[in-house]
């Protein structure tokens, strides 16, 4: 089970060591713990003058909507990228789902690999491509009411460094 | 046989329905073409027309807004992707 879209936080600790338990041709694992973060909204629109308080704009929580179905099948496809891509023994991608608030886990990725390269690449690889392909929505509830989180273009950009024939960043 | 079609995030919203099943117009052959339909109900449908990078995914497949589709066909509208 190597992907799970759940509404339960995770034990990271516990999931790291899952890669690695019981074989001794793992030399790297990477990972990546995304968190819902205070003072998003906050942040980008006094970043555009916008004097609004920060508090009428913190986020103050954020429900995750997803694909039921389809965003099985786009992890899926894109960790068998990864494998494809990389020499990695084992991932793991957690994606959670449903209300958070500020300072829980949403998304988990792991990679074990014989070494920290593949491990490093195929992490990040992985968390690029699932930011533009997954079906998951956030909709941030602030003071001032809820809004849907746009798409930013620096997301696209990061996927983009590893379509074929670019320069990745650490291949 | 009829079409299911899935509308997600602000698009669910804003059209205050999630899904609906359609019988597919003999006009209608591609997700542009249904995207084209559904939008000239007028409001709030014209929404499907507006939508800046409208996504658009057949049986679970990120495809384009030219992409075939038939009866018995999952179809669904979403905005861009926001997860991560």
């Amino acid at each position: 089970m190597s992907v799970s879209v759940q509404e339960a936080d995770f034990d990271v600790g516990a999931e790291i060591a899952a890669l690695s338990a019981g074989r001794e041709d793992v030399g790297a694992v990477a990972s990546f713990v995304g968190l819902v973060r205070a003072d998003k909204a906050a942040m980008e629109k006094l970043g555009d003058g916008d004097t609004a308080p920060n508090d009428a704009t913190a986020v103050q929580a954020m429900t995750l909507e997803h694909y039921p179905g389809m965003t099985e099948k786009a992890l899926d496809a894109i960790v068998a990228q990864a494998h494809g891509r990389w020499d990695v023994f084992g991932v793991r991608v957690i994606h959670r789902v449903g209300r958070l608030l500020p300072g829980d886990r949403i998304v988990f990725v792991a990679v074990a690999s014989a070494h920290r390269g593949d491990a490093f690449a195929a992490c990040e690889f992985i968390m690029d491509y699932l930011k533009t392909q997954a079906p998951f929505w956030k909709k941030e509830e602030t003071p001032a009411g809820g809004n849907w989180v746009d798409a930013r273009e620096s997301d696209n950009e990061a996927a983009e460094r590893w379509a074929p024939g670019q320069k990745s960043v650490r291949s | 046989m009829n079409v299911n079609i899935l509308f997600f995030a602000s698009l669910r919203e804003a059209l205050g329905v999630s899904s609906e099943s359609l019988a597919l117009p003999a006009n209608v052959v591609s997700t542009g073409d249904l995207r084209d339909h559904l939008a000239a109900r007028g409001e709030p449908w014209s929404v499907l027309a507006a939508t800046k990078n409208l996504r658009v995914a057949v049986n679970q497949q990120m495809v384009g807004l030219d992409a075939a589709i038939k009866a018995g066909d999952e179809v669904a509208f979403f905005p861009p992707v926001t997860g991560g």
